[in-house]
């Protein structure tokens, strides 16, 4: 039996002893390398482009808007957004001009001696006055997207009392650890195969499609390979489809393989980061504390371009509530551009704004009715057989179980006091506080989303192996091992008899993007049908039914044996994207977190002693890739509750663009995270497995928001909860 | 504009090396403008940023007689090219300056503590070096040296004269650091506070000694580092707090010696209030 | 310049500007990838190698620095007879490694921690680690690994 087993990595020996290969280790012969010429205006019109004539251009490409031989777009959801902008920038940093050069120091010097002229026009930076702004950024009124779900009718509510506030957080950046980078090689056919650190091989060639001309357009002449990659949690989603546009580029007019590899700094200011959302929640509340209506209203900033900040509105507010019960709901929100570098997907997702919102009205409202917080949420906790905002039947819910298992496990053993070098331990003033919060996570596809998706895997059993075919990346979350579980498990098989190969578009199929907390459950569904698909094709060949392992000593034929599967659903699922009511997702995470801190008196600085969490994940596939899920997501969690901020100038150019000042926590600022698996079955996933990639970095800030409060008396309703808004807050 | 660069990069730059001081003041005082790299932790990331183009580096890496932590009588001499964990590791060094070892401990990190040196803190005069305020605490000395005056001895606190600017001429090398030894009346407080609990910047670094006889304060530093363009001690705190009973009280009397500014990692106003939060506490823990 | 070093115990030459940097004298000239560039500027890690015995960060060290040194970079760490160094097979046994960038930094570090012996608890570990980051994993693993290879026991 393999599942439930924490086997090592498929890919663990690789990366111990430094053999796995990145983007940036491949060392094509005569490879080139590029570089990126971006707008320093936030909003401006591009007037003219030229080299500057004292320098040396003979070894130097440029390319420009100009040159596009195809489609000037990198294609997402929308076209809006240009791979070069042509006559206007509507951020900054926006790319404008791409440099091929033999060194990387020539490259970067090359950019810089790229002369662009522009004429400034007035940026638009504020998305509270985005709507319907006399500044067009997207056309016609600056909306990327509006939602409103309506449950019951609060407005006819009368009882009670009325509890508001507003809560707002800002832009999160991902911090993978390996900058994005792409290489595009030209094929001996005259196509084109690019290769990088991604998430999602089809999102490229989709996006890429009509850029390069009509000799690139038909299937297969551009094909996308995923290099190892060295972290992404969805800033690797949709951004690596813009690198490799620009590698794509380069390698077309210099007809040589060109690398793209961004520096940290570059990395930092130009890419896609999370959406700052200010959320506006006013309930009705018995004297019990009873949730008697709910109205929210969200506003989230997508930027200059519309990328998938649709998709994201979509899970804030689905997820706007919280996981409680409320028959009169309301929620209005609207996603709106600014001019601003444009946000994209970063684990999460919008969910993790939407509950540190809706958390931290739980606690105002335990505040004013001077009640304990765990003990209001547990009066207000979803139980099975509840509708939820958008109408759904909520089965198997596990909020109460994670609850109860996250405090006895809190419980179970005080944390230590850290002792900092430099720290002050016997002279500062600390006052310890302890945080709890509560959420739910939807996993895979919105409403229909997964059908639409259609995603496909294939099997192909070849010398004696199973050859696991599928578009799904793995970025570190472990499907290069999990998936194997499954089929192994599936067919009865040793793990050593079946692989995933390399994602190359040009081999395997699209099995929908490596995202929405859907890889396991979704895809590995896939995996799991698809085995016993090819269990049937090689009875069917042998003539005779019998275990797979038999069958396969006794196959005579050496041609591989291949079997697809599609996903779909037994359509039992209804949902309407228009008034956005029915069945949102197959099924939800549940996850409590509690936190142990301690703030400092004299400095505001908050201090983890240990995060316990409690996480109903399904069916642990893998506890040991489950738990390292769950403790990094919980990590990040934490990094943007206290330390991750985003520092902006007056263009909204990043000003912490470097490690030094953009401030992820390291080993010390970690605390002891104390994972407790939960195993409430679900039947449509693999062996139980429900999504997990999302949910730990959902509520941790508000835990520790909570502590603060509960700590040191200081309300928190905005994040970062830096030392400087700690030490303003404390009363 | 040469069109051939190296790719590797910064083939304009070239390197001397040294392997003894006499070598190292010889090649100091030929090139003209030249900067001086030791473990390169500071140096090399002002290559990397643009931040300094020299075009030519004096190493002293190898000069092993600038390496140590040594005793002399009652006195501590600790070499500038000594690594952080050299400091952090070293018996002589824990006894006798304790502070100092302390805030070696949160210069970076390990890899940095293993490069990073005493000399170079001192000699790249950042306001924000976390050393340097434990070096005006203790009344450390600064030892330079030039190949046609040999060495002078420059009081730290008249040792930085501006923003990232030192009393050292053109031709001469720090060669070391002399320290007092552990007074066995001194209560000594490193603290600092930076953007996270290690590989951290300093927002404010203090660094204290009171030397306190018979409950009454004989002598007082206060050191703050990340509080102005200079390590920079505060005379009014000192001055209230000398000739009595320590006073917490005497921690109002900061903004009369500081006025920090704002910056990409914190504010002033926070500074401000920090740096007199951490005086009156670690004065009140001493009550 | 002209420099001749030991490299993974074997004597090695190679060219290269003084002041450019190890990193990349390693991956570019000599093809020896396994140490990464995460931040260039000595925050994360990732270019972690010893010399003569001690982590340090690769970006930060000049090429001229290499010439007469014993470096050692992941490539050069294995236990007994070509197995797995103890630091190695411990993040496979913990499920140290997710994207594996940090990896080779983190084994290199926790190398050195090794060589010097002595008695560790978790708190000392994660203060020697402070300067490799991480992003997937919350070192939650990463501390479990190193702690079983240095015997720490709280």
């Amino acid at each position: 039996m393999t599942i439930g087993q924490g086997v090592h990595r498929a890919d663990g020996r690789s990366k111990v002893t430094g053999h796995a290969l990145y983007v940036d280790d491949l060392q094509p012969p005569g490879c080139l390398y590029g570089a990126t010429v971006r707008s320093p205006h936030a909003h401006a019109e591009v007037l003219s482009i030229t080299r500057d004539p004292d320098f040396d251009w003979t070894d130097i490409t440029l390319v420009t808007a100009a040159d596009i031989p195809g489609r000037n777009c990198v294609f997402l959801m929308t076209e809006d957004q240009p791979a070069l902008a042509a006559e206007r920038v509507l951020h900054v940093e926006e790319p404008v001009a791409l440099v091929a050069a033999p060194s990387r120091e020539r490259a970067a010097l090359a950019a810089k001696h790229v002369v662009v002229e522009y004429r400034e026009l007035t940026p638009l930076f504020d998305a509270g006055s985005a709507e319907g702004n006399d500044s067009v950024i997207f056309a016609p009124d600056n909306v990327f997207k509006r939602i409103r779900i309506d449950k019951g009718d609060p407005s006819q509510v009368s009882a009670g009392r009325v509890i508001e506030g507003t809560y707002t957080t800002g832009l999160h950046e991902q911090l993978y650890i390996e900058c994005q980078g792409m290489l595009a090689m030209p094929r001996d056919d005259g196509g084109l195969t690019i290769t990088g650190s991604l998430q999602c091989p089809y999102y490229i060639t989709k996006a890429i499609g009509k850029l390069l001309g009509p000799d690139y357009e038909a299937p297969g002449r551009i094909n996308v390979v995923q290099a190892c990659t060295g972290g992404g949690f969805g800033g690797k989603e949709e951004y690596p489809s813009m690198v490799a546009a620009h590698a794509a580029l380069l390698a077309l007019a210099t007809g040589k393989p060109v690398k793209l590899i961004y520096k940290r700094d570059e990395d930092l200011r130009a890419t896609t980061k999370r959406h700052p959302c200010a959320i506006r929640i006013r309930t009705r509340v018995d004297d019990a504390g009873h949730l008697l209506s709910f109205e929210c209203d969200m506003v989230v900033d997508g930027g200059a371009y519309n990328t998938l900040t649709p998709v994201v509105l979509s899970r804030a507010v689905i997820h706007a509530t919280g996981p409680y019960r409320c028959k009169h709901v309301r929620i209005d929100g609207r996603a709106v551009a600014t001019n601003t570098p444009p946000n994209g997907a970063f684990r999460g997702f919008g969910a993790p704004q939407a509950h540190f919102a809706a958390e931290r009205h739980m606690d105002r409202i335990a505040r004013e009715l001077c009640m304990d917080p765990v003990v209001l949420r547990r009066r207000n906790l979803l139980v099975d057989g509840d509708l939820s905002a958008t109408g759904q039947e909520m089965l198997d819910v596990g909020a109460a179980q994670v609850l109860d298992a996250a405090l006895a496990a809190a419980e179970s053993e005080p944390p230590a006091l850290p002792d900092l070098p430099g720290g002050g331990l016997g002279v500062t003033r600390q006052l310890r506080g302890r945080g709890v919060s509560l959420v739910f996570h939807g996993c895979g596809f919105t409403g229909n989303g997964e059908a639409a998706l259609k995603g496909k895997v294939a099997l192909e059993l070849v010398d004696g192996q199973v050859r696991i075919l599928t578009g799904s990346t793995d970025i570190g979350q472990g499907t290069r091992t999990v998936f194997p579980q499954i089929v192994a498990q599936e067919l009865d098989l040793s793990l050593d008899q079946v692989l995933v190969v390399e994602p190359d578009t040009a081999q395997v199929p699209d099995s929908g993007p490596t995202v929405a907390s859907r890889t396991a459950m979704v895809v590995g569904g896939v995996c799991q049908q698809a085995a016993k698909k090819l269990a049937d094709a090689l009875a069917l060949e042998v003539g005779r039914d019998a275990p797979f392992a038999e069958l396969l000593a006794e196959r005579t034929s050496d041609m591989p044996l291949r079997v697809e599967h599609v996903y779909a659903d037994d359509g039992s699922l209804t949902w309407d994207p228009d008034t956005y009511q029915g069945d949102a997702y197959p099924t939800y995470g549940w996850n409590c977190n509690v936190v142990d801190l301690t703030v400092d008196l004299e400095t505001g600085a908050v201090l983890y002693q240990r995060l316990v969490t409690a996480t109903d994940i399904g069916r642990a596939l893998n506890p040991v890739l489950a738990s390292g899920q769950i403790e990094g997501g919980a990590l990040q969690g934490l990094g943007w509750a206290t330390q991750e901020e985003v520092v902006l100038d007056d263009a909204r150019r990043m000003r912490n663009d470097r490690l030094t000042n953009y401030i992820i926590p390291t080993s010390l600022d970690a605390p002891e995270l104390h994972t407790v698996l939960v195993e409430i079955p679900y039947e449509g996933g693999p062996f139980g497995a429900k999504g997990l990639g999302e949910i730990p970095l959902d509520g941790p800030a508000a835990a520790v928001a909570q502590a603060i409060e509960q700590a040191a008396g200081a309300v928190l309703d905005a994040l970062p909860m830096t030392p400087e808004r700690v030490l303003e807050a404390l009363p | 504009m040469p069109s051939a660069e190296h790719p590797l990069g910064r083939q304009e730059i070239t390197c001397h090396k040294a392997t003894t001081l006499p070598q190292a003041l010889e090649l100091r005082a030929q090139h003209k403008g030249c900067t001086v790299i030791a473990g390169g932790t500071d140096v090399m990331v002002d290559l990397e940023m643009g931040l300094r183009t020299p075009q030519h580096l004096v190493d002293v890496w190898g000069v092993e007689e600038l390496r140590g932590v040594r005793k002399h009588g009652n006195r501590l001499w600790i070499g500038a090219v000594t690594s952080y964990t050299d400091i952090i590791r070293s018996t002589e060094a824990q006894a006798e300056a304790p502070a100092l070892v302390e805030a070696a401990r949160t210069v970076g990190a390990l890899q940095i503590q293993n490069r990073g040196t005493l000399g170079g803190n001192l000699g790249n005069a950042s306001p924000a070096g976390d050393t340097l305020p434990v070096l005006l605490a203790l009344d450390a000395v600064v030892e330079v040296a030039s190949r046609l005056r040999g060495s002078r001895f420059v009081p730290v606190d008249q040792f930085f004269v501006g923003y990232r600017r030192i009393r050292l001429e053109a031709d001469e090398l720090i060669t070391g650091v002399w320290l007092p030894g552990r007074h066995d009346n001194d209560h000594t407080h490193y603290r600092k506070v930076g953007t996270r609990a290690a590989q951290a910047i300093s927002k404010v670094v203090l660094a204290g000694r009171l030397r306190i006889r018979d409950h009454v304060v004989q002598e007082a530093r206060v050191a703050f580092g990340s509080m102005a363009a200079v390590p920079t001690r505060c005379a009014a705190v000192e001055e209230a707090l000398v000739g009595r009973p320590v006073d917490p009280a005497a921690a109002a009397q900061l903004p009369r010696d500081l006025a920090p500014i704002d910056d990409v990692r914190s504010t002033g106003v926070y500074r401000l209030r920090v740096g007199q939060n951490l005086v009156r506490a670690w004065l009140e823990s001493l009550r | 310049m002209k420099l001749a070093f030991t490299l993974n115990g074997q004597p090695v030459e190679a060219e290269a500007p003084p002041a450019a940097r190890l990193l990349d004298l390693l991956r570019e000239t000599l093809g020896v990838t396994g140490s990464k560039e995460g931040c260039g500027e000595g925050e994360c890690g990732a270019c972690s190698v010893l010399i003569e015995g001690r982590s340090v960060c690769s970006c930060l060290v000049p090429a001229a620095q290499a010439h007469g040194a014993d470096i050692v970079t992941i490539e050069g760490l294995h236990g007994p007879d070509g197995a797995l160094h103890p630091v190695q097979q411990a993040f496979l046994d913990h499920g140290a490694a997710q994207c594996g960038i940090c990896t080779p930094g983190f084994v290199v570090t926790a190398a050195e921690l090794m060589d010097r012996g002595g008695k560790w608890t978790r708190a000392d570990i994660r203060e020697a680690l402070a300067g490799n980051l991480c992003r997937c994993t919350g070192y939650q693993k990463i501390i479990d690994a190193v702690a079983e290879v240095l015997d720490a026991e709280r």
